[in-house]
Parts: structure tokens; C-alpha cells; sequence
């Protein structure tokens, strides 16, 4: 269970007594519930589950594990080259394309 | 999209897989708890990627799988009723009750409406007030946060005319009932990951010391599925057990507090019957007495509902992880997607919908490392 | 493990009983998956069977007097009636025009019935029936006949339209859903998902904004350009309702033969990911208006892709895998991280989920 998927803040709105907001998804935008991450603001990353924000994405902790899984995976590259060519140059591999 | 195409890189994946296998030495059995991850694992081909010496087998993570049939018989009686506007997740509108599903209640002219975020139910509600709204308010503890909020705006609002059926279910009481049968295969769990968004993961740090099974809170996508088996079966071959978090992006020790103190002004837990499972104690959530006005249970005398329990089928071993969906006699035959016959076939993360869905049927499958885990159970 | 003999059965224990064939219409028959398939097999086809059904493509192909005809018909029955790229009359028209098309017809007339629900207004009608005129003449048909009823309120959502078509193929040569060959490219015209993602960011209870438009489009040109390029055209399938896994599928299994496709090759647009991502919708099987599947023998393929390309419909077009002898009538996919699954028929609807 529990499909939840990072979105964007790009609005706020709290004139309804709740704390709403609109959350950016690759292009599309929803009106999200922000009650439950107070902390959030523009431009900052949620988890969005079933119309609310679970939980605040800490964009550190990501990159700091994201980078530790970049360099297993340019180590798979390396191996894989040295089996190949022997020596030389590695390309460092290129931002993901979205 | 940012933080989830950099969880579906081909090559992490493949790196991850080259590292499981280089630190796995004996066969192990995991379960993933959340369907959310069954679905993930089955969409991504996971399991078919791991080494066969490690075998999944998928939990009970799946509201949908786990809910009752007399709940599920009374969401019918309640929305087949002419002033109900009855809202719901997509995901219970296939789910068999004794006689149909929400669709076919829908199809005799009931209004049977799928919402996305159980807030719509206000607005419903407030453009309808000749008529009751009533939503089915399932989940685990990560949609309990926003079924809550519901509960507790209509309060607010003094609106007359919105009402839940409730049927929550926790993650942890789950786990034990698991853990404590005496036919458990299952030696590392990984957690739920938004789950523990929500809750944090302390209640699993007393679970791992009292069983020794490492726990590892575990992301949805397929990276972070890999790494989370690569630290469960790292704890294992090492012969250590205890909590870690894989899902840090999204999971802290404590979780959501905000979260949850609208849920406990809300709910309170109670004892809940599991489809496929039996009763388990503390295991649910059910509306605080100062909100029972909203409960639909008691809004809607819907009489003595004859819940008619037929055939067996296997769906409670396999909610247990003591069996798996192709153990089933029926699996694939006369219980498939179109014709459930069990709990477990008809949500598209319960575990047999699942294998069936992804075709695993179909191939060559992990009997072998079934078997052996089995034997060593 | 537990001896099934000794294993006492605990309260709650136990699973319900299994759907009943239904006993009545449900709106998963509609839906073009596994039971639309049903409804087909064993209500229509057994009644009116002839070889010419039984083919089952999207329109039939028949001789009459020397000539070789395609004739079609197509019920839309869409809500809202106006959305974001388009409206139910230009779905009615561009929609039988490529049912036609799918057989390599060039399309030449069309017959449209109304069925209109009392209380609509008639500049709705009227805004409808406008777009058509536009789709008419650009699709280069003329519409010849018609019918109008009305029905009372609450007996038919505002506006129902059927319309029937009549192509020449003026190519020797036939294109079936029955004729996909081992070795045979699997050839996509363009990004999935549009037109059903477009839908339903109307719908009340999960509404979203974002740039989706419909892509509703005649497909004829395009074919002819394919056609031109090679004749070696096997199957051509526009995949509507049930997306590009139903189609895959229907074409697998008339032509009994195996398929293996690569997901990383299917192109969607970032918003339409969005969508279903946070609706956990699958693309594969969301319904396309302006699209063809395309399953060509191997030697064309490059051939074909590259006219495609220079086609306004064909800019995305890409091959996206290929047809093979192993694991009959069963469509296998390579997932993003190099798994595999299989790609299923749509059940009923495919609905939006949280869990």
C-alpha cells in the first residue's frame, strides 16, 4: 500500500483554515494538503500520499545516499570499461535524463 | 521526476544486484511487508533478479487484502442505499463482498464515486447537502493521517451530512502475529516505508530485539527495494538484528508528529478481524467516542448482514508468507484477476493478483529456493 | 508447514465466494480489456458469426463487385463531452476515420447518429457539431447521412454519438490483427497516454492541471506514407481504450505468436508520467486517440520508422521491440532495471489507486 510520490511545492494557500498548497509531479500539479509538514516551503520536496503531504523529502539525506548508490554504479561503468578497453580514460557518467 | 527516476537507474540496480550477490553465502527468506513494495518488486521484476537463494514472500501490507468481509458487506448495504453518495479509493471498488462488488452495487444505481484525496468528500458534501456522504475510510497507518483530517474538519465544519466506515489496520500487530507462528519462514522483514514515514520506527526496534529479526525501513522504488535486501542480508550473514533504515529520504526515528496527534485526537486503537488472518488485538483504529456521530456504522442501522463464508482458499497462508500464491491449487485456474476467489487475488498488490498479473505463472519460478527454505524453517 | 488435514479453520479464515458470470453489465465491459473481450466471445460472435467477424479487427474488409471496401462503426459515449484538446464530435470522426485507416483504406464517408439527452444545451450541440465539420474536412471525408434522437433527462449523459465509415483500399495486400510474424518490428507512432490521462484530469473527486491534451488525430496520411514506404505492413492497431497492452496483446493472440518489448523505448510525456504516477496508473494501459501500433516485417522497419518521422503524427514514432516465436500469445516486458515481466490484458477499468 501506501503509493506515495515527491512533489514540488510551487503555492501555498492557507486561507481555508487548512493548509493547502499546490504540488508539481514531472509537469502536472495537484492541490495537496500541508498540514502534516508544517516546516515545508516553496520549492521544497513532499511525499504526497492519497491528496497529502506525509512527509518532508530531506533533500541532504538523499544526496547523501543518492551519491554513495552514483558511485557504486560508476564502479559497475569502470569495471566494465577496464574489462573492455584494458586502460584509459572513464567517462564520468552524465546526469540521468529525466 | 526528481527523487524518483534516480530510484529506477538501471545501472545502481545492477550494481546493488552484483553486491547481493557477492555478500549472500546462504539462502534467506525476506518479506517485504507493504503492497506498495509487492507491486514494485513484481512491476520491476526484482525478484526475478535476485539471486534465487533469496526468496521474498510478500506480507500483509495490503488494506484492501486485509479487510473484512462483513465491513466490506456493509459498504455495500450502506451505498446501495438512495441518499448515500459513496466515496471510496479506487482500490476497493473490485474487492468481493459476499454476493458483489462496489462496482456491481454501482452498476444497479447506486452512487458509488473513487476520490483521490478523502478531503473531496467536503466538497461533496457541501454541494450535496440534501444527501449523505459516506467514505470508506481504509488504510494503514499512512492513510490514517488523511482520513483523520477528514473526520476532524467535518467536525469543524459542523457538517451534518459526511460519515466514514472505518477499517484501519496497523503494521506492527501484524508483524507479530507473523512472527509468532509456529510455521514462520520469514527471517528479515523490510519495513514499510511510508508507514514509518508516519509512525517512525521505534515500535520495530522493539520487534527486532524481542524476535531477532532485522528490520530494514525500505523505499517503494526499485532502488531502494535492492538496497534494502542488501542491508537485510548483510545484518543476517552477519548474524546481527536490528532496525535500519534504508528510506532516510522520507523516514525519521520519531516520524510525524504533527501527523499523528491528529490521528490520536481522532482514532483510538482497537482489536480488528484480518481477512485471511483472524482477529488480532490492538491491531486497528476506530473513531474517539467524541467523534462517533461521524461513524456510518452506527448513522446507518443496516440490519444483521449475512456474511457467508464459503470455500477455503489459501489466502491467509499466503497473507502469512507461509505459502505462496503458486502453492495454490487454484492459483490461475479457477482463481485468477477476473474470477477472485480469495482476498489476496483481487487487489492489484495482494500477492496473488500480483504474481498473476506479472506472470509469474508464467516462468520458471523460485520452488527451488522455496523448498529449501522451507526444509531449513 | 502445517498439514491442510489438521489445520483448523479460524474465524475469518475463510474467502468469498467467487464472482458470479455477472448477471449484469458492468462499466469494466466498456472499459476494452479482458471483459469487453468476454462480452464479445460469448454474446456477439456466437450470434452473428461469419468469417469476416470473426477476425475481429476494428473494422471489416469486404469485396464487393471487384471493389475492396472497409467499412466501420464506432459508438462514443466520452465525459466531459468537451476537454482538453479536443470534444466528443472530433473524437466521433477522427476515431472511425482511423479504425478505416487500420486496414490501409483511405477513407471516404461517414454516417453519424446522435443520441442527445434532453436538457443539453444546444449551443453545446452546436459546438460539437462545428468541431465535426472541422475533423470532416480535414480527414478529406464527407459526412452523407445521419440520424438524430433525443432521450430523457438521466437516460443518456448529454450527448451519445454512433458513426459509421466507409473506406476504398486502393493497395493490394492485407493488414490483420492476424498476421504479426516471428521476427517482425514492433512500431509505436508516438508518446502513450494522452487522450485517457487528459480525461481524467477532468474527472470530479481527481481532478489536476497541467498541459495534457488529447491527442485525437486522423491517422490516415500517416498510413499512407507507411504504405508507401513498404508494403510489408503486417497488423496496424490504433490502441484506444485499454492502451498499448491490450493491443499488443489482441495482436499476440490473433496471431499466435509471442512478443518482447522494451519499456525504456515507449515515450510519454512528463506530464501524462506525472499523472499516473501519482494516480498509480499505468501508461501501458491508458487509452490513446492518435496513435497506431505498427508491426512490420524487419527488413521495412527502418524504412517505415523513417517516414514516420517526417509525418507531423509520427514525430515520437520509435520501434519499441519485436515479435518472436518463444512464449506464444504472451507479451513479455523488459522492465527500466533490465527484469522482466509479463504485460497482462487489462482486467475492467484500470482505476486509480492509493495503495
Amino acid at each position: 500500500m501506501c503509493l506515495g510520490i515527491p512533489g514540488q511545492v510551487v503555492s501555498l494557500d492557507d486561507t481555508s483554515g487548512l493548509r493547502m498548497g499546490k504540488v508539481q509531479f514531472g509537469g502536472v500539479v495537484r492541490e495537496v494538503c500541508l498540514e502534516y509538514v508544517p516546516e515545508v516551503a516553496l520549492g521544497d520536496y513532499v511525499i504526497v500520499h492519497a491528496g497529502f503531504a506525509i512527509s518532508p523529502v530531506d533533500e541532504e539525506e538523499a544526496a547523501r545516499t543518492y551519491q554513495l548508490l552514483e558511485e557504486m554504479g560508476q564502479l559497475t561503468e569502470l569495471d566494465e570499461t577496464d574489462r573492455e578497453a584494458g586502460s584509459g580514460q572513464v567517462e564520468r557518467p552524465g546526469e540521468k535524463a529525466l | 521526476m526528481k527523487y524518483l527516476d534516480e530510484y529506477r537507474d538501471a545501472r545502481v540496480a545492477q550494481e546493488l544486484l552484483e553486491q547481493i550477490r557477492g555478500v549472500q553465502k546462504r539462502p534467506w527468506v525476506l518479506m517485504e511487508v507493504c503492497g506498495g513494495q509487492t507491486h514494485s518488486i513484481v512491476k520491476f521484476g526484482i525478484d526475478d533478479l535476485l539471486p534465487g537463494e533469496i526468496e521474498l514472500v510478500h506480507g500483509p501490507g495490503c488494506p484492501v487484502c486485509v479487510t473484512p468481509l462483513e465491513l466490506i458487506d456493509k459498504a455495500h448495504a450502506i451505498a446501495s442505499r438512495p441518499e448515500v453518495i459513496f466515496c471510496s479509493f479506487g482500490d476497493m471498488l473490485r474487492v468481493p463482498g459476499s454476493k458483489c462488488d462496489l462496482l456491481t452495487v454501482k452498476s444497479r444505481g447506486a452512487d458509488v464515486r473513487v476520490v483521490y484525496s478523502p478531503l473531496e468528500c467536503l466538497k461533496i458534501a457541501r454541494k450535496h447537502p440534501d444527501r449523505q456522504v459516506v467514505f470508506f475510510a481504509i488504510g494503514f497507518e499512512t492513510t490514517a493521517p488523511a482520513n483523520a483530517m477528514l473526520v476532524w474538519r467535518a467536525k469543524q465544519d459542523g457538517l451534518q451530512n459526511v460519515s466514514v466506515l472505518v477499517s484501519h489496520v496497523l503494521v506492527p500487530p501484524a508483524l507479530e502475529a507473523i512472527l509468532d507462528s509456529p510455521w514462520n519462514r520469514v527471517q528479515g522483514f523490510l519495513g514499510p516505508g511510508h508507514v514509518c514515514a508516519i509512525m517512525g520506527y521505534r515500535e520495530y526496534e522493539e520487534i527486532s530485539a524481542r524476535y531477532r529479526v532485522p528490520i530494514v525501513i525500505t523505499g517503494f522504488e526499485p532502488v531502494d527495494l535492492l538496497e534494502g535486501v542488501l542491508m537485510a542480508v548483510r545484518q543476517l550473514e552477519g548474524g546481527r538484528a536490528e532496525v535500519e533504515n534504508q528510506y532516510a529520504r522520507a523516514v525519521t526515528r520519531d516520524g510525524n508528529a504533527a501527523a499523528r496527534k491528529v490521528v490520536s485526537s481522532v482514532f483510538e486503537v482497537c482489536g480488528r478481524k484480518w481477512r485471511g488472518v483472524g482477529p488480532i488485538p490492538q491491531s486497528g483504529y476506530r473513531l474517539r467516542a467524541e467523534f462517533e456521530a461521524f461513524d456510518a456504522e452506527h448513522r446507518f442501522d443496516v440490519g444483521a448482514i449475512d456474511t457467508q463464508e464459503p470455500a477455503v482458499c489459501i489466502s491467509g497462508e499466503v497473507l502469512r508468507g507461509i505459502k505462496k500464491p503458486h502453492d495454490c491449487p487454484a492459483f490461475a485456474k479457477e482463481c485468477t484477476p477476473a474470477h477472485p476467489l480469495g482476498a489476496t487475488m483481487v487487489s492489484s498488490e495482494g500477492a496473488c493478483a500480483a504474481y498473476y498479473l506479472y506472470g509469474r505463472h508464467l516462468k520458471p519460478d523460485n520452488r527451488n529456493a522455496a523448498g529449501k527454505a522451507g526444509q531449513a524453517g | 508447514m502445517p498439514d491442510d488435514k489438521d489445520h483448523r479453520v479460524m474465524p475469518g479464515e475463510a474467502c468469498p465466494v467467487p464472482l458470479p458470470d455477472h448477471k449484469q453489465i458492468v462499466l469494466g465491459h466498456g472499459s476494452g480489456g479482458k471483459l469487453t473481450q468476454d462480452l464479445i466471445e460469448k454474446i456477439f460472435l456466437p450470434n452473428f458469426w461469419n468469417d469476416c467477424l470473426a477476425r475481429l479487427n476494428d473494422q471489416a474488409v469486404l469485396e464487393v463487385n471487384g471493389s475492396r471496401l472497409a467499412f466501420t462503426t464506432d459508438s462514443f459515449v466520452v465525459t466531459p463531452i468537451f476537454f482538453p484538446g479536443g470534444d466528443i464530435g472530433r473524437l466521433a470522426i477522427n476515431g472511425t476515420v482511423n479504425d478505416l485507416a487500420m486496414s490501409g483504406a483511405t477513407p471516404r464517408f461517414i454516417a453519424a447518429a446522435f443520441i442527445l439527452e434532453e436538457g443539453l444545451a444546444s449551443d453545446d450541440l452546436v459546438r460539437v457539431v462545428e468541431s465535426m465539420r472541422l475533423a470532416v474536412a480535414e480527414a478529406g471525408v464527407l459526412l452523407v447521412t445521419g440520424d438524430t434522437k433525443v432521450v430523457n433527462r438521466g437516460k443518456g449523459d448529454q450527448v451519445f454519438i454512433t458513426t459509421t465509415g466507409l473506406g476504398v483500399l486502393e493497395r493490394p495486400g492485407e493488414i490483420s490483427a492476424d498476421r504479426a510474424r516471428p521476427g517482425d518490428r514492433i512500431l509505436l507512432s508516438g508518446t502513450i497516454g494522452d487522450h485517457g490521462m487528459a480525461i481524467m484530469s477532468q474527472r470530479e473527486g481527481l481532478e489536476f492541471e497541467g498541459p495534457i491534451e488529447s491527442d485525437t488525430a486522423p491517422l490516415h496520411t500517416l498510413v499512407a506514407a507507411m504504405l508507401e514506404a513498404s508494403p510489408e505492413i503486417h497488423c496496424l492497431r490504433d490502441p484506444t481504450r485499454g492502451g498499448v497492452a491490450t493491443t499488443l496483446n489482441e495482436i499476440a493472440s490473433r496471431s499466435g505468436v509471442g512478443m518482447e518489448i522494451d519499456v525504456r523505448s515507449i515515450p510519454v510525456h512528463e506530464s501524462v508520467r506525472g499523472a499516473c504516477e501519482i494516480l498509480g496508473l499505468d501508461p501501458l494501459y491508458v487509452a490513446n486517440e492518435g496513435k497506431l501500433v505498427a508491426v512490420v516485417a524487419p527488413e521495412a522497419a527502418d524504412a517505415v520508422l523513417d517516414q514516420m518521422r517526417r509525418h507531423p503524427l509520427g514525430r515520437d514514432a520509435c520501434c519499441i521491440g519485436e515479435v518472436v516465436a518463444a512464449h506464444p500469445r504472451r507479451v513479455l516486458v523488459k522492465t527500466e532495471i533490465g527484469g522482466s515481466r509479463v504485460l497482462d490484458v487489462m482486467m475492467g477499468e484500470q482505476l486509480p489507486r492509493i495503495c
